[in-house]
């Protein structure tokens, strides 16, 4: 069952012209400053001079640079572009009592990541995401949005030397997220999206996401708004397995193949609200305003406006930053052309629970 | 009375210096993979890791001695992804996994390649008859599976291209005690009625091409028993079975209902955790297979990891390779 998707218009911006409001939001992850990854480099070289405290500076320095380049691209809901972190389990896990590290493993040619190993029981430890919520939303004036590594992902992409079977370990860990939320939302978040990629390539496993996601929204207020963002999968073996996730919105990427699966989530009725990738992260060629818009309304065919929110299909870390700024102000530009033509009756509405 | 034999299906992480030497090396990006081609540079750094390598399989007190396929970046796709006749455009998911390869478009005709014939003759020099080398390839079905055919037009005859293409590099393979074709395709998309009683035909085709003990490693699970039973046509010494996997009681049942092998390969070490058996526990499972399929005195059982070991960390790696030469230790000589 989904929650209460209503809970979007607290993002509505005070001085939001339009009727109409298409919530302009990111996946989370942006380009680093150049001058982050050197000061991360120096911080690792011992004889630098450059310690730890230096680097938390930078980093402070990186998160209000990124959260006010979000604004100025003009989002409702801004993140800090994931300054502090750099690869999305290995951050958490570091985090999480019951994981070890025992280096890199290969993803592709290249490119490796620190997978850890889960050993004993999962459990609480330190905050994870609290001081970057908090730092982020004092240097913001839009609302912040907290993205987070789901309890699946968490599960799947480690080795598993501790627990029966990967659901037993992701559920842990659901309770575990469930607590980070809480914490969060004392500290005043109100839009959390949880992030499972991992589900993209195992989609059998939806009914496991969705046990996980009753343990992560358990007690959490219905005025928090939580989102599930899965990317580059089948949808077809999601959906309508989705429709009965407890979760406000849920943020897909599309853009990337030109809207194929679009038609996937048109019947039966799309229950949640829709976060459509409006902007392919893989390209570094940045698409017109009028591309957006197009895009924007492949969305209509799924949901009405008032269900229907845009970012890019994922996170845009990968793209020349420049490049990844000019996608988010295209992308917002192209969400107010779309509410005003809304406004004035000039597009017609084609989802199928649309009035 | 059956020798135990301890190997692995090769495929090795790098070294971690290699791991970062090869990343600045080379680059990161799909453009700087592999291409058959490499500077000195790069050359000479796999040369000192596939030293490496090599001798970390004597430490470990190996049976056999692979290469490390260290240079294979689009893992099983390899042989094509660095033929001439082959373009690589789109990154593709490497079965199940979170890792990637650049997907081979087979464009003309396969011609010989001696790549990997290449490799082999280079860790022969460094093996240097102190123990019998193995070599390793992708089985033909899987090979076919991996790649995207844009030049023969036709399921069985892209088949049989690419086994007679395999059976070309066997052919130049520097001398080897067994060689082992890995088939994981077979479990995770078999073949269709159209190809499947012409995938014992291809595996003959690579398989003739030797006179070394020839191995066909499937893993990801337990084959389906259709293609169980089309397997056991081929002429091949020893069928490698996943043992790790949950669906494992269904391998045994196969090996009841359809027969096995004289020779068996057992992948009783998992190659995807870092989890480390114990030599007993690897024992145990290979007795825990020999003794339900009764009927069959093994006269070689192959210890082994189920699949590759490129997913492990290099501790974990190297602490796998050890406890599989325990194991097969443990008593040189079992009953079965």
């Amino acid at each position: 069952m989904v929650r209460n998707p209503s809970n979007r218009e607290q993002f509505r911006p005070a001085d939001h012209d339009a009727e109409h409001f298409l919530l302009t939001t990111v996946v989370g992850s942006y380009p680093k400053p150049t001058w982050l990854s050197r000061a991360k480099k120096l911080a690792e070289d011992p004889d630098s001079g450059f310690d730890e405290r230096a680097l938390a500076e930078a980093q402070d320095d990186a998160a209000r640079l990124i959260t006010h380049e979000h604004e100025r691209a003009g989002l409702d809901t801004v993140v800090d572009g994931e300054m502090r972190r750099d690869e999305m389990v290995e951050y958490f896990a570091r985090r999480i009592r019951g994981y070890e590290f025992n280096g890199p493993v290969k993803v592709w040619g290249h490119n490796y990541y620190d997978k850890p190993s889960v050993v004993s029981k999962v459990e609480y430890d330190e905050p994870w995401l609290v001081e970057e919520f908090e730092f982020t939303a004092e240097v913001a004036s839009r609302p912040v949005k907290v993205p987070m590594t789901g309890p699946y992902t968490l599960a799947r992409w480690a080795f598993n030397e501790a627990y029966d079977t990967e659901a037993d370990l992701a559920y842990d860990l659901a309770d575990l997220v469930n607590e980070e939320v809480h914490r969060l939302v004392d500290a005043g978040a109100r839009y959390v999206q949880i992030d499972e990629p991992a589900l993209a390539t195992t989609p059998d496993d939806y009914a496991v996401v969705g046990e996980c996601l009753e343990r992560i929204v358990d007690d959490v207020p219905e005025e928090v708004r939580i989102c599930l963002h899965v990317c580059y999968g089948d949808y077809s073996k999601l959906y309508p397995a989705i429709n009965d996730f407890p979760i406000d919105e849920f943020d897909v990427e599309l853009c990337n193949d030109g809207y194929q699966q679009i038609d996937v989530f048109r019947e039966p009725s799309f229950e949640p609200d829709l976060a459509l990738g409006v902007v392919d992260v893989h390209d570094a060629t940045v698409e017109s305003v009028a591309e957006i818009k197009a895009n924007i309304k492949e969305g209509l065919k799924v949901v009405s406006p008032d269900r229907l929110s845009v970012s890019p299909d994922c996170g845009v870390k990968l793209l020349p930053r420049e490049v990844a700024y000019q996608k988010l102000s295209n992308m917002v530009t192209a969400a107010r052309e779309i509410e005003a033509e809304l406004d004035a009756g000039e597009i017609d509405l084609g989802a199928p629970n649309a009035d | 009375m059956t020798e135990l034999v301890a190997t692995t299906p090769g495929l090795f992480p790098l070294p971690d210096w290699a791991k970062s030497d090869l990343a600045d090396l080379k680059g990161r990006q799909k453009a700087d993979l592999i291409s058959g081609s490499e500077s000195n540079a790069v050359v000479s750094t796999y040369e000192r890791a596939r030293a490496e390598v090599v001798d970390e399989q004597f430490d470990a007190d190996l049976d056999r001695i692979v290469e490390g396929q260290l240079r294979w970046d689009d893992m099983l796709a390899h042989p094509l992804t660095v033929h001439d006749r082959v373009e690589t455009n789109g990154i593709a998911r490497y079965y199940d996994n979170n890792n990637f390869y650049r997907d081979p478009h087979v464009v003309g005709e396969l011609t010989h390649s001696g790549d990997v014939a290449a490799e082999l003759r280079a860790a022969s020099a460094v093996i240097d008859d102190a123990a019998p080398p193995q070599a390793v390839l992708p089985g033909p079905y899987s090979l076919a599976d991996l790649a995207t055919d844009a030049h023969y037009g036709d399921d069985r005859e892209f088949l049989s291209a690419i086994a007679d293409f395999l059976a070309g590099e066997v052919g130049s393979f520097p001398e080897h005690e067994t060689l082992f074709l890995l088939e994981p395709s077979l479990v995770e998309s078999p073949p269709d009625d159209d190809v499947a009683d012409a995938v014992p035909e291809a595996i003959d085709t690579v398989a003739a091409a030797t006179d070394a003990e020839v191995v066909v490693q499937t893993y990801f699970g337990a084959l389906d028993e259709k293609t169980y039973a089309y397997l056991m046509d081929a002429d091949v010494d020893a069928l490698g079975l996943d043992l790790v996997a949950a669906d494992r009681e269904q391998t045994v049942y196969n090996a009841v209902e359809y027969g096995i092998t004289d020779d068996v390969a057992l992948g009783v070490s998992d190659g995807q955790n870092t989890r480390v058996e114990s030599a007993e526990t690897l024992r145990e499972r290979v007795e825990w297979f020999t003794d339900q399929v009764p009927m069959t005195d093994f006269e070689t059982v192959y210890v082994s990891t189920n699949t590759e070991l490129f997913y492990l960390p290099v501790n974990r790696y190297r602490e796998k390779l050890a406890a599989l030469a325990a194991a097969a230790d443990l008593e040189r000589e079992v009953s079965a």
